[in-house]
Order: C-alpha cells, then structure tokens, then sequence
C-alpha cells in the first residue's frame, strides 16, 4: 500500500553518504542507561548500538521502557547513570546543549502533537527559521519539497485539525525531518491511528529506510518490525531482554518472557 | 512492574561517571546561587545608597518614615483595615454569585434563553465600561438620597453595592472564557449518559471551568482588596480614610505609608498563595516538559 510515488528529495543526503560516515561507524550508544522515577526503576543497565542507517525497532508491553528510552536519547529525561554517545559525543555530560543536541535529532509522538496554531508549511519550517536560520525563502521551499515527499504538498495552508490522523502524523514526520536530523526517534506513532490510517505511516517510514534514514522506534507493528527492522530489541522491565535480527528475536526467541509477549500481541 | 527481588533499588550505587557529573552539577548550583546573592547584595545596596545619599533624603524621611508617626497612627488604620476586609470578603463572596450566574446566563444556548442573554451582555458592557469610581460616586452619594423603602441608607451599603456590581462584570467574564474553554465533547458526553442541561453543567462543565480560572479569580480577588479602599471616598472609616484623617492632623504623610503597608501585608500573601495553587494544580497543557 504504496500511496506516495517515491522521489528523490534534496534534503536527504543518499544512503550511501548516511552509511558511509568514515569518521565514526556508530550513531548512538547506549552504556549502562539507567533511568527511574522515585522508587519506580524504569530503565536499569541499558546497552544498546546504532549504525548509521540502521533501523532498530524496540518491542515491549507497556510499562517496559520504551519510550523512556527515546525520551532519554533525546535528553527530555535526564538519566540517572550511564552514558549516551550521540555522534561520538557524551550527550548525557551535563555540560552539554541539550538544545543543540536535540536539534540534530528528530522525535515524533504518539499524539502528533502539531501546533495547533499554525498551518501546516508553519509547523514544518518552525524549527528550520527559529533554531537552523534558514530564511524564510529557502525554509518555505525546503518545508514544502518535505511535504511533498510525504505525500501532503497540496495541504501546506491546511490547519492540523482539518487533517486526518494519518496525514497529521505524516505532517509531524515531515516537521521532525526537516532539518535533516542525523537520528530519528519515533514513540509509538502509530498507536493513536485508525488501522486504515496505520499503513500509509508504516509505508513512509519503510521509504525513510531505504534512503538512509536512521531510525529508533518503538511500536506494536510486528509486521512492520520483521519487514524494516535491523535489529529488534525485547524489553522487559526496563532491561533489554532479548536482542538481535528480527529472523532472531522474532522468529526464533530465545528467552521465555519474549515468547509470552509475542504470543500475547499475536493473540 | 519492578520486581523487588531482582533488583531492589536500594541496591544500586551511581558509577564514577554519574558521580562526577552529580558533583559538577552541586557546584554549578552552588555557583549559581552564590552569584545571584552577590548580585541582589551589590544592587540593592547602590539603590539603597543612591537614595539615602540623595539631597532631599532628609526631608523624605521625615515626611514619609516618621517612626513615632507611624507608631501613633498604627492603630486607627489597622482599625480601618478590619472593615476593608469585612467589606472585601462580603463583597467577594456576592461578586461570586452574581457573575458565576451572569456567565451562565450568558453562555446559555437556544432562541428562548435570547432576553436574557441580552441583558447579560449589557450589563457586562455597561459596567465593564463605567470606571469603578464613577460607579462608586453614583452609587455611594445618590444611593442613600433616594430613600428607598426596604434598603438601607449607609454608604457603606451603597459601597459594596457599587463594588460588587462593576467587579462582578469583570469576573463574569472570567467565568465565561472557563465555560468556553471546556471542549465541547465533554457537554457532549454528559449528555449522552442521560444528564440534563443543567446537570451536564453542574456536575461536568463548571466543575472543569472552575479549576481553569481559579488563578484568574485570584487576581481579581487581590485587586478587590485593594479597589475595597476606593469606598473610603464616600466618608466610611476605612483604613485609607483613617489615615487620610491622622495625616490631616501635622501634614506628616506616614500613615498613608502604614495603610499601604497594611494592604501590601494582605495582598502579597495572596497573590504567592495564588501562585502555589497554581503550581499545584500543575497545568502543562499538552506539551508536557521542556
């Protein structure tokens, strides 16, 4: 279910810039990530490795983890201990920008969270004039090229509220990838959509893939985790239980509470 | 969902790296704060130097600050202030009546309920529009003279009424942007378990419109202690009239000093306990951090 033609885009560097990166052959890495809420220990000892270009699909019941992980990554929570390496860089350093970090990264929510406010073209090209001061020319003609990569270009003066969900949550990709982030984050961005509305988000994100893009997301797609997916991780209790390809974890896993998890979602 | 057993949090011990980074983040704070304190020490200083070195600091002080002044007067403006308050809470708790009953009026729904929400609109409008002291004067002077059967001739009656009537406009108006700022599926949903008009209002929409304006309430609150001294124009023995009379007595202006004191003793403790309510309630809208 295919809805946008691919095309070429010029802000997209191509797959084989993304993976060639001499200077380092990691993106991000986690050492020991441990993260808790008052006595609720929400992520303990978490190791975790991307590649440029990788798409790494983190599974787990609610309640795991998952999107503390992302929300640590992106230096909204701040860690209790361990170290996060962004790019080479210890981002957990509190004297770190977290500002200048984050805007090299792209998050998208569950709930999409669009500004209300603008149009579309605006939530796109807000952070491309404000934080990367692009003037306003080259952001609009850089916030519409993403909108048609996406699929939306005929809905750059529509109001978020006036898009279905699907089209608000591809508008909300295209406003995280704007700028060209070195790393996309995705929380659960399928999870407010109707099932006729899941596929054409899935699809987008499958294209952003196979350009290079690299990705970390959590989610409950399992079809879409076995078919995109470098490396799935199971979470369980804030621990990455079980880690590999999805042939591995998917297919063949190992560990017990992974098997009732996928045996649950498949139910 | 954490399993006590595996890995009690007790036992946990922060690596040399978080070690590190909690000491540079204690003394960042500790930095922080030690020259935030310099800084206020250093301004408030000059300022205060500035003023006291100044040529006519002498005469300010005499005129303003007199101890022995303020000592003397202290008493018949704290005397005073017992009524602003009587008057304030009075006023504030018929303030809440009328407009919480305005602000429905006004948001009521349908060709029929069309008179009311006229008179509604006019009457915010009217006395949106009057300043408080015009009200105060046509009220306060013309009120008693009229000898109304049944109504009592005091002006501090007329006062009140003056106060109550152009505040309750105001707040009215508060009320109704809280109405307004409840989503309509929430109307929606009350009515579809069953609920009346006025139920679904009662139970489902003023409960929400409430919590949302209560900082916005606050402030007008704190602006009626004030605005209560206003009635001292009409001859009723309030704080800033008392100390309009003891300042009459040498032309020494401290016990305007004191009232303004006494006021500021009221209203500052409100407007933090405003602030703490607010805080607590904990309104992110739906953002969230950052």
């Amino acid at each position: 279910m295919r809805l946008t033609p691919r095309r070429s885009s010029p802000p997209l560097r191509s797959p084989e810039q993304r993976r060639g990166d001499p200077e380092n052959s990691e993106l991000l890495r986690l050492e020991g990530v441990r993260k808790s809420f008052g006595d609720n220990v929400v992520l303990r000892d978490v190791d975790l490795t991307v590649e440029p270009g990788q798409c790494v699909v983190l599974i787990g019941a609610s309640g795991s983890g998952k999107s503390t992980l992302l929300r640590c990554v992106n230096l909204i929570e701040v860690v209790d201990d361990g170290v996060i390496t962004f790019e080479g860089r210890d981002i957990t350093d509190p004297r770190v920008d977290g500002d200048e970090v984050r805007s090299r990264m792209g998050l998208v929510f569950q709930a999409y969270n669009l500004f209300p406010h603008l149009d579309v073209i605006g939530n796109v090209t807000l952070a491309l004039r404000l934080v990367h001061h692009v003037g306003a020319d080259e952001a609009r003609s850089r916030g519409l090229a993403m909108l048609e990569r996406v699929g939306l270009a005929d809905k750059s003066t529509a109001r978020p509220d006036d898009l279905s969900g699907g089209q608000q949550q591809r508008v909300a990709i295209a406003r995280a990838l704007v700028a060209n982030p070195r790393l996309m984050l995705l929380d659960e961005v399928t999870s407010a959509l109707d099932p006729e509305l899941v596929g054409e988000v899935l699809d987008l994100l499958g294209e952003l893939k196979d350009e290079g893009v690299t990705m970390v997301l959590n989610t409950h797609e399992m079809g879409f985790a076995r078919e995109v997916a470098d490396q799935v991780c199971f979470l369980h209790d804030g621990e990455i239980h079980e880690q590999g390809t999805p042939e591995q974890v998917l297919g063949d896993p190992q560990r017990e509470r992974t098997r009732g998890f996928l045996s649950r979602i498949r139910a | 969902m954490v399993d006590p057993v595996a890995d009690p949090a007790a036992d946990w011990r922060p690596s040399q790296v978080q070690r590190e980074r909690d000491e540079w983040r204690r003394r960042r704070t500790l930095r922080s704060a030690v020259v935030a304190a310099v800084s206020t020490v250093l301004l408030l200083g000059a300022v205060g130097g500035a003023v006291v070195s100044s040529p006519g600091w002498q005469r300010v002080r005499e005129t303003y600050f007199d101890w022995d002044k303020a000592v003397s007067s202290f008493p018949a403006v704290l005397d005073g202030l017992w009524l602003n308050i009587r008057v304030m809470a009075i006023c504030w708790v018929l303030i809440l009546v009328l407009s919480l009953t305005v602000a429905v009026v006004r948001t009521l729904r349908g060709p029929v309920a069309f008179p009311l929400r006229l008179l509604g609109t006019a009457y915010v409008d009217v006395f949106r529009g009057l300043p408080l002291l015009l009200v105060i004067f046509l009220l306060g002077f013309g009120g008693p003279a009229l000898r109304l059967q049944g109504l009592p001739t005091s002006p501090l009656f007329w006062g009140g009424a003056a106060l109550v009537l152009s505040y309750s406009a105001y707040v009215a108006e508060v009320f109704r942007a809280g109405i307004e700022s409840v989503h309509p599926s929430q109307r929606l949903a009350g009515r579809s378990l069953g609920l009346s008009y006025g139920q679904t209002l009662r139970h489902v929409v003023l409960p929400q419109a409430w919590r949302r304006v209560i900082p916005a309430l606050m402030n007008d609150l704190v602006s009626l202690q004030k605005d209560s001294g206003l009635i001292a124009v009409l001859g009723v023995y309030d704080a800033i009239r008392r100390a309009q009379i003891e300042t009459s007595l040498d032309f020494n202006y401290t016990p305007y000093v004191v009232a303004g004191v006494l006021f500021c003793c009221l209203t500052i403790p409100m407007a933090r306990l405003t602030d703490r309510y607010a805080r607590r309630k904990g309104y992110h809208g739906a953002g969230g951090h950052l």
